[in-house]
């Protein structure tokens, strides 16, 4: 009981509203013929770049790591008392088929101190709710139930809501986190990790990267100067921002553009780092008008300040840049691998020899597609090299 | 330089002013209770005697009795005189006469109630509320970047000011096209901005031709827009048309299809910030030739334009009116409605987006006139600060915040005021008050009497003729570029390089002295307050 005590003490004194601000470093690697590898690479390229963060957040995302759920939600969770807990089951069971539910293994390390209570769950929404509440998608239904849980209960927090993936994340340095959740056990053809440095507040775990919202994962290393809009304007699609993180809003324009409003992830990558009026006036008819619509009506969604960003979904991985790029990032392929790091460094981790290690430009994402040897944004002169 | 500027804008030769008399002699027939406000002085040892100040006068305050005699009854202190005496040797002084302090009964409100007693008339006032209610731009400050995110130098990198206005879709839809992609989402017709601040609505009549025709070519040069008042488009300002607003108000003077169709956009004007709830009046002396031609009336007549739009009586018929200008213009111009702010201005803007409009036009309580009785300027409507921020939110509660594009103005005084009203909630602002003294205009506030020196708000063509419409573009041409520089500047300094991510973006304001429902209805956190 009195670890509970503490824990809560600590996550209310971290829970004042307040916005977490942060630099990162944040390593992702995919396996584009979708082969699986288990979490200990990822893990040793973010342990690489530890300097990059200060110990008050770290986290991993994998897919492909529960195939024996393929069509359940993994809801993984984070409890900081255990009325907490019952008041979130009672919320998950009144709205779902629980197929299986466990703690989320862990082993206990030094440095990984106070945890919260970390559970997982493999549910289905109910059908006759399904109905009833007249859900446009399971997906819709799930989403809806997180976000209800993360605002209402508290205490307690979904941080992973996938189906076939998950997220391990929490208070630490990513390496120590890794070895906390025993990430060398999962293998995923999709890996993403993150080590945060967050400025002005103590990180909590629930703040951690990667943030998820059902198949997409978003790691970020960046401040958004444009918060305060992409805040209202995600309001307006009924999205609440309760975990204070610019992530979070990262994470919530990605579901609303690609999921809501079905933009190819391409489009939605030039929506959140739309090109420049000056860039658009070059253009060639018809894309100068498809650019210019874009903007006018995705003004609310243009991601203004330093970013780099890593997210994933059941199909791919993207990297991603702010307009001007302010902050680092680097991407490599090697073979049917495809490898992106705040730092090279970071990927030779991963991959000692890559064919290719490019700088991708300010705005222009990098896009691997799961099932496709060609990556978008990777240079010409190589994929000429390599059909040559 | 200053001097080079004032030649440029003085015409006549100097020669002229000798030849007819340009003054009266007051006659007062019952004693005037009040003084003069102000009390004209000049050096006489550094007077050349040229009487170029006697010339400026366009209220013949002053006349030549071997020197240069004032009438102090007449001067408003618009300080036409002063800027153009070669020797500077003018000094315009308050009264200092002194009443007995009184904490209730200012001297303003002696000298209005004298005023009335003595005429009997409703007082009246031009440009905008002038009393010190608060201003609540200056209880705003904005915020910038340190370390975690890095601000931005417009030097180095493209800074975006473009903006654009009209009804916006909620959602674009693109198809999968082969290797490319393809749009299948077309947008109603909107206008593009170069920058966000367009000029007000001014209309011939309130206005000289050289001073609309100013602000006109002004509006073509800097890809923005101007707006034609109630007054009808004059040949000379059909030209610069394709970035004209053309409005169309109660008296729907100068008002038919090919107007409605020669602008860039149409706006219904159902008030104003300086006269919510009344109409205009432009008086038959006004009505020249030129103007009876523009506005489609008879030489001399007064042109009233009634308080309410007579087929305006709900929202309904606001409605039908969007409607009826869309059929006259083929769905092929945005539609604005203005309104001045008042109290349900939220509701207010919702039905007016439901109604049709693409433009919402909100003008604040500071909002200038021509004319407009005093009591009405200076007790009606809300501060642009708060109608702004109410009808944002209430937008975006509602989920139409899209469909209508925001124009604040009434107030705006600086480019920092432009950045507060877009980060409050605006698309752009509009200009008018700050467009005049762009101008010359030095805020007399007499503009109802048609007798401004500047040669701004009167139809005189000896004092219309000093405006050279070349000289005043370049000068709006120079404001405008400057506040939109400073735009880009303040837009580094927060980090982000376009303005889109500072519009409507409360998070980066934060108040200072403010009570806390100020602050809730303005959505900003009191200073002090992090992220
Ligand atoms: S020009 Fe203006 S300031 Fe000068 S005397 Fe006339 S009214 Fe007064
Ligand atoms: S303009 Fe100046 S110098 Fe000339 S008469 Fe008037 S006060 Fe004297
Ligand atoms: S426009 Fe002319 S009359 Fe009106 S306030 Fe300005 S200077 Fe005075």
């Amino acid at each position: 009981m009195e670890t509970f005590r503490q824990t809560r003490r600590s996550h209310t004194r971290y829970d004042r509203g307040a916005r977490n601000i942060s630099g990162c470093g944040l390593a992702g690697m995919m396996s584009l013929s979708g082969e699986r590898t288990d979490g200990r690479l990822i893990r040793e390229a973010i342990g690489l770049l530890h300097d990059r963060s200060n110990g008050l957040g770290g986290g991993f995302a994998g897919y492909g790591i529960y195939p024996e759920w393929p069509d359940h939600f993994a809801l993984h969770m984070m409890y900081y008392s255990l009325e907490a807990q019952e008041d979130a089951e009672k919320a998950l069971r009144h709205n779902c088929e629980v197929a299986r539910e466990e703690k989320i293994p862990t082993r206990p390390i030094p440095t990984i101190v106070d945890p919260p209570l970390l559970w997982r769950y493999f549910v289905r929404p109910k059908g006759d709710l399904l109905v009833e509440r007249q859900a446009p998608s399971e997906d819709d239904f799930i989403l809806d139930l997180v976000m209800t849980i993360n605002r209402s209960v508290e205490g307690a927090y979904v941080f992973s809501s996938g189906k076939n993936m998950g997220t391990f994340k929490g208070v630490g340095f990513a390496e120590d986190i890794g070895e906390f959740y025993r990430v060398e056990e999962y293998q995923a053809h999709i890996w993403v990790a993150h080590g945060r440095f967050p400025t002005n507040t103590p990180g909590w775990w629930a703040g951690a990267h990667p943030f998820t919202l059902l198949d997409w994962s978003v790691v970020h290393n960046g401040e958004i100067s444009s918060y305060g809009i992409n805040k209202r304007y995600l309001e307006q699609f009924g999205y609440c921002c309760s975990m204070r993180t610019d992530t979070e809003v990262m994470a919530y324009l990605l579901d609303l553009l690609v999921r809501r409003h079905k933009l190819p992830v391409p489009i939605a990558c030039r929506v959140l780092a739309a090109p420049f009026w000056r860039d658009i006036q070059q253009m060639e008819e018809p894309e100068r008008r498809l650019h210019k619509t874009l903007r006018q009506v995705y003004a609310g969604a243009l991601v203004n300040g330093p970013f780099a960003i890593v997210f994933a979904h059941k199909e791919g991985m993207v990297g991603l840049n702010d307009r001007i790029k302010l902050r680092p990032l680097v991407a490599a392929r090697k073979d049917d691998l495809l490898l992106l790091a705040s730092e090279e460094a970071a990927i030779r981790t991963m991959c000692p020899n890559p064919d290719v290690v490019w700088a991708p430009r300010g705005g222009e994402p990098v896009i691997g597609t799961l099932g496709s040897m060609e990556v978008e944004g990777e240079p010409k002169r190589r994929l000429e090299e390599a059909s040559a | 330089m200053m001097m080079k500027e004032r030649d440029l804008l003085l015409e006549e030769p100097q020669t002229e002013e000798a030849e007819e008399p340009l003054h009266e002699v007051r006659v007062a027939t019952t004693p005037v209770y009040y003084p003069p406000e102000f009390r004209w002085t000049n050096d006489q040892e550094r007077c050349a005697r040229c009487k170029r100040c006697i010339h400026q006068c366009g209220w013949k305050a002053l006349r030549w009795e071997g020197r240069v005699v004032a009438d102090d009854s007449k001067c408003v202190g618009c300080h036409r005189c002063e800027a153009f005496c070669p020797e500077r040797c003018i000094t315009i002084l308050p009264n200092p006469q002194a009443f007995k302090e009184h904490g209730l009964w200012s001297v303003g409100h002696r000298r209005n109630l004298w005023k009335q007693a003595e005429t009997g008339g409703v007082l009246l006032a031009g440009m905008g509320n002038d009393l010190p209610y608060q201003v609540l731009w200056d209880h705003l400050v904005l915020d910038a970047c340190q370390v975690t995110n890095p601000s931005i130098d417009p030097a180095r990198e493209p800074m975006e000011l473009r903006t654009h206005l009209g009804r916006k879709p909620e959602a674009v839809e693109v198809r999968q096209n082969g290797d490319g992609f393809e749009l299948v989402t077309a947008l109603e017709p909107g206008i593009e901005l170069s920058t966000p601040i367009v000029f007000a609505a001014m209309s011939y009549g309130s206005i000289s031709l050289p001073a609309q025709k100013s602000i006109a070519m002004a509006a073509c040069e800097l890809g923005t827009l101007w707006n034609t008042g109630e007054g009808g488009l004059h040949d000379e300002v059909r030209p610069f048309a394709n970035r004209a607003i053309v409005q169309c108000a109660s008296g729907r003077f100068g008002v038919d299809v090919d107007y409605l169709n020669s602008g860039a956009g149409v706006e219904i004007k159902i008030g104003q910030g300086a006269k919510p709830g009344i109409g205009g009046h432009l008086p038959g002396e006004k009505v020249s030739q030129d103007v009876s031609e523009t506005r489609m009336i008879p030489v001399g007549s007064d042109a009233l334009s009634p308080a309410p739009q007579h087929d305006i009586y709900s929202i309904e018929d606001l409605r039908q009116l969007i409607f009826a200008i869309k059929e006259a213009t083929n769905y092929e111009k945005p539609v604005s409605v203005k309104i001045a702010a008042v109290h349900n201005v939220a509701a207010i803007a919702s039905g007016m987006v439901r109604a049709g409009a693409d433009i919402l036009y909100l003008d604040g309580f500071r909002g200038g006139t021509g004319a407009a009785p005093t009591t009405i300027r200076d007790h009606f409507g809300i501060p642009i600060e708060i109608a702004i921020a109410v009808v944002d939110q209430r937008l975006r509660d509602e989920g139409i915040r899209n469909q209508a594009s925001i124009i604040a103005a009434g107030g705006i005084r600086s480019s920092a005021d432009v950045a507060k009203a877009i980060t409050l909630g605006a698309d752009a602002v509009a200009i008018g008050t700050a467009a005049l003294m762009a101008l010359g205009c030095t805020l007399c506030q007499k503009c109802y009497t048609g007798r401004c020196s500047w040669g701004i708000t009167t139809q005189d063509p000896q004092l219309t003729r000093r405006l050279d419409p070349n000289v005043g573009a370049q000068r709006l041409v120079n404001l405008v570029k400057a506040w939109s520089e400073e735009l880009e500047e303040m837009l580094g300094a927060l980090g982000v390089n376009s303005i889109e991510s500072l519009r409507g973006s409360r998070e980066r304001l934060r108040g200072i002295q403010l009570d806390r429902t100020t602050l809730e209805v303005l959505g900003v956190k009191p200073a002090g307050v992090g992220a």
